[in-house]
């Protein structure tokens, strides 16, 4: 075996060679909507089972759907965000099953003209790389209600709060080479929806998951036979279960095998995935167009409007940053992953040094929050009171050093940073007269290194001022610091 | 009694206006008839109580001069239509015993406008037949040459029935490829089928979304006008509801027809239509010209394809809208083990030998491989007659044919499902083009079964088709009443 540290990301090394993956990605975004895509019962979460059903959920004889124009303005709020082609006619289908939690006995959703068409997104990757990942299509469809198996040892019961609730699927073209770049574009999805506010993004109650199709090839060869990972709703699931299928994929190959087209699942346990039903197995929708609902038409002026009204997305956001604020391309792309990272980067940044705030808001910030085990919007550290300490830093009232602790003492107690430096007295002392007594205290206590130094051993000149540094408990401003003992020492 | 039966519905709800009569009467009449009736089979349900609250409600209305268009007026309602707390079944045993909680758009419209609901007809199952044969329960014996025992037409045959027999002033229908005008022509009263989209399919049972369109059924052309008038209207829960406004088709009834232009397509006049209807189909064409028509010779090319097409495209969309009956919310289940083997247990008994050969169909042509060939193909035909009448429409202002190419037939004898689909070989093209059309007696056959006329006219015209077929009514003077009928 070869050693395969030096392997690039989603090249997997067989006996006979490296082989290359292929992935493909359908993320469902629940679209947040108080109601369903075609009736008027609520979407919320987490409310008592058969709760949010109405008659039309529940299809009972001669209920009628009726599409809610507020999901639609969303899935072409995304299309646009995705910089993607608006279909201004689209249709819906009928997608034909059976199962219990199915009540109509079909899925409305949009099979050969969907809402919204090809377009492409920009993701950025953990090395400060970026790459153009190609989206296929976004179509509107329902969600199907939940079946709970373990609830009873003969039956199983139904929930039809789900039934109904509206999903957009967004296909990715097959142009993903590994699991961190899956990784990534789907969080450049989740933070584009979530900037729109067309979905809250929330994987945990499954506001979004996705199903991945994976692949593996030597390199410039033909695609090969894929498999469907089923319905991850995490990306560090995402990311291990794509792993572990091509690896799987590579073994049969390498063995002679070959790849059945098949769905799968990952079982979060054991790491790997398993079949849930071959090619064969596989359902014949039966897809037509639904003759309960008009094709869905809108004006082009109406998708302008639209346009006007988005908000400013990711990638022109870290542009501006990166423009006005003078930070590094990387620190932006971190900066505007989330909507609420930026918006309070910008306030706390406002007026003040925009490198500076950026180091302090990543490195010690964030580093802080994962720390304490907080997500951003528990920070006991407020926007202002960083921009504060920000100000703090720049006009020399304290030392980098004193900052940080500082900083230590505003995620303890809340506190502003101007509040502690006075409690604790941590004022920088920038006065000539104080600096240039504690440096003749250190020159009378070091005078050989002095002679030294003057004898020409320059790398002394650092001792010195942490000596400088260190008399004034870290209280000395380092800049006036090194300028007066260079006066001195001539 | 019997007056009070030998009042239309224009002519009843004049009387009631004047306090001639009372609703409870006439109500107590068609219920009592109901009664004498019964051995046709044409109710599924009675909701007498109702009916006679519904009816006191109303002379209320009546005497303090607040009654409503259809104050008072006993009608009864074909079961494919939901009706809160009273049984709905579609004449199928899988919805045996389903009672909504909700009440379909038509109904109510025709309730808010005061009519009394007397109780529920039986149908085809689920709308699917053309004899009144695959109800559950058994099929309704046409009041016409009663004890020859020949069908009332499908699927609004108990509607009709109900009509024709007196036990009903007037009744609602539902016309997917004929199912309003073919059961009036074989009893000998007036069924129009709207224009697809002006009336609400909500809370209809569905059987073929793009062409089911609910319609009355009624003993004149002024009756249909008057119920129509309180049946349509757009309605936000169909999304293919038609938003436009009715005008009152009242106003519409003595306009005459001078200098119209009728159409009369030479593909209406096939082999096999019978020698006594292509007379009455003559004479019709003589009488219009008499009354200053115009008469134009018409084509309507593909009209021969129009039957396979509608049952390639009505059971495709079938098997859909009935995936919904599996046992697991409401309706019969047929317990079993495992899900599949409920599903299996519940819609086989559940269903009767049409509708599963409906689902097959409908499955059938959806599935892919076959897919093109079938659905798609069906649904560029649809488009090409509806071209057909596009075309003749810059033409002509209405299409006059035969409502059927036969009349009614005894039960039991049309067991052949391709024969039996021929019944609605002239109403299915209508159907498919989404136009609406008329259905009105006009004279008997050689052995005394009512021949029907059926008028076609352009989209959301149907105050004129209410004009025309008021003309063609006077000049035929039907005023036979079926040997059936209550007395």
């Amino acid at each position: 075996m070869n050693d395969t540290s030096t392997l690039k990301p989603g090249h997997i090394q067989g006996e006979t060679g490296i082989w290359e993956m292929v992935i493909g990605l359908e993320i469902h975004a629940q679209i947040s909507s108080k109601s369903k895509l075609f009736s008027g019962a609520s979407a919320s979460f987490g409310s008592e089972a058969n709760r949010n059903v109405s008659l039309v959920d529940a299809a009972m004889p001669g209920m009628l759907p009726v599409i809610n124009e507020f999901c639609v303005e969303q899935a072409v709020k995304t299309g646009l965000a995705l910089n993607a082609k608006i279909n201004n006619v689209s249709v819906f289908d009928r997608k034909n099953y059976f199962y219990a939690d199915l009540p109509q006995g079909y899925q409305i959703s949009q099979f050969t003209k969907p809402i919204v068409g090809e377009g492409e997104i920009i993701v950025d990757l953990d090395n400060g790389e970026q790459t153009t990942i190609g989206i296929e299509r976004l179509h509107l469809e329902q969600d199907a209600g939940k079946s709970l198996h373990d609830q009873h040892p003969t039956k199983s019961y139904i929930d039809l709060n789900r039934t109904g609730v509206a999903l957009m699927e967004i296909v990715s073209k097959p142009d993903i080479r590994s699991p961190q770049e899956a990784g990534a574009y789907v969080k450049k999805i989740r933070s584009i929806l979530r900037y729109i506010g067309a979905c809250d993004g929330n994987m945990e109650e499954g506001s979004l998951r996705a199903d991945c199709n994976v692949s593996v090839r030597k390199s410039g060869e033909e695609f090969g036979t894929r498999c469907e990972i089923k319905n991850l709703n995490s990306i560090r699931f995402i990311i291990q279960a794509i792993q572990s299928e091509a690896e799987r994929q590579v073994d049969i190959l390498e063995q002679g095998g070959t790849i059945d087209q098949e769905t799968r699942l990952f079982d979060t346990s054991t790491g790997e995935t398993r079949s849930m039903r071959s090619k064969e197995d596989a359902h014949d929708y039966r897809y037509f167009p639904d003759p309960d609902l008009l094709p869905l038409e809108f004006t082009e002026s109406w998708v302008q409007d639209i346009k006007e009204k988005l908000p400013e997305l990711p990638d022109s956001l870290k542009k501006r940053l990166v423009k006005d604020f003078g930070i590094t391309s990387y620190d932006a792309s971190i900066l505007v992953e989330e909507k609420d990272y930026v918006d309070f980067y910008q306030q706390a940044a406002n007026g003040r040094d925009g490198k500076l705030t950026a180091n302090w808001m990543i490195t010690e910030l964030f580093g802080a929050l994962k720390k304490d085990n907080l997500s951003f919007s528990e920070s006991p550290i407020t926007t202002e009171n960083l921009g504060e300490l920000i100000s703090l830093i720049s006009n020399g009232t304290i030392s980098g050093k004193i900052a940080k602790e500082v900083f230590s003492e505003m995620m303890k107690s809340k506190k502003s940073p101007s509040e502690i430096v006075k409690e604790k007295g941590l004022e920088q002392v920038s006065d000539n007269s104080e600096i240039l007594k504690l440096i003749d205290q250190v020159i009378l206590d070091n005078q050989d290194k002095v002679n030294e130094y003057l004898s020409g051993k320059d790398k002394l000149f650092g001792f010195f001022v942490g000596q400088v540094m260190k008399l004034s408990q870290g209280k000395a401003n380092p800049g006036v610091v090194n300028k007066l003992l260079k006066e001195k020492l001539k | 009694m019997s007056e009070l039966l030998d009042l239309n519905l224009v002519e009843a709800s004049e009387a009631l206006k004047n306090k001639k009569i009372s609703s409870l009467e006439l109500t107590k009449a068609y219920l009592k008839s109901i009664g004498d009736t019964s051995s046709l089979g044409a109710y599924l349900e009675i909701v007498e109580n109702k009916a006679i609250n519904m009816a006191k409600e109303s002379d209320k209305k009546l005497i303090d001069g607040t009654a409503r268009p259809l104050e008072g007026i006993p009608i009864g309602i074909k079961d494919m239509f939901c009706t809160k707390d009273i049984k709905t079944t579609a004449s199928s045993k899988i919805l045996e015993n389903f009672i909504p909680t909700y009440e379909s758009t038509v109904t109510q419209n025709l309730w808010n406008d005061g009519a009394v609901i007397l109780g529920k007809l039986s149908c085809d199952e689920f709308a699917m037949g053309s004899s009144n044969e695959t109800a559950a329960k058994g099929n309704v014996i046409n009041p016409w040459l009663k004890n020859k025992k020949m069908s009332p037409g499908g699927s609004s045959g108990g509607s009709a029935a109900a009509v024709a027999a007196r036990s009903a002033l007037a009744a609602t229908g539902t016309d997917t490829g004929g199912s309003i005008r073919q059961p009036a022509a074989f009893c000998g009263i007036t069924g129009l089928k709207p224009t697809y989209g002006r009336c609400s399919r909500w809370g209809i049972v569905a059987f073929s979304s793009s062409l089911d369109q609910a319609g009355p059924l009624t003993r004149t052309v002024s009756d249909a006008a008057l119920m129509l008038n309180s049946m349509a209207g757009y309605d936000q829960k169909d999304s293919t509801s038609a938003n436009l406004k009715m005008p009152d088709l009242m106003d519409y009834l003595d306009k005459g027809i001078k200098g119209k232009k009728i159409g009369i397509p030479k593909e209406y006049t096939q082999d096999g239509i019978s020698e006594d209807i292509v007379n009455f189909y003559e004479k019709s064409i003589d009488w219009l010209k008499d009354e200053g028509a115009e008469i134009i010779p018409v084509s309507l090319p593909h009209t021969k394809y129009a039957l396979p097409a509608y049952y390639i495209i009505a059971p495709a969309e079938a098997s859909s809208n009935l995936a919904r009956y599996d046992g697991v919310r409401y309706g019969a289940r047929h317990e079993a083990s495992s899900l599949d083997e409920m599903y299996e247990l519940t819609r086989g008994n559940g269903f009767g030998d049409e509708v599963k050969r409906r689902i097959m169909i409908g499955t059938y042509v959806l599935s892919s491989g076959y897919y093109d060939a079938y659905y798609l193909k069906a649904q560029k035909v649809r488009r090409l007659i509806k071209e057909d009448f596009e075309n003749v429409y810059k033409k002509v202002d209405y299409i006059l044919t035969p409502s059927t190419p036969t009349t009614s037939f005894e039960l039991g004898k049309k067991q052949d499902p391709l024969t039996m689909y021929l019944n609605d070989v002239f109403t299915v093209p209508a159907s498919l083009a989404g136009l609406p059309g008329i259905s009105l007696p006009v004279g008997l056959d050689k052995s005394g079964l009512p021949i029907g006329i059926q008028l076609i006219a352009n989209s959301f015209d149907e105050p004129g088709l209410i004009s025309i077929a008021r003309v063609l009514e006077m000049c035929a003077g039907f005023n036979f009443i079926a040997d059936g009928a209550a007395k």
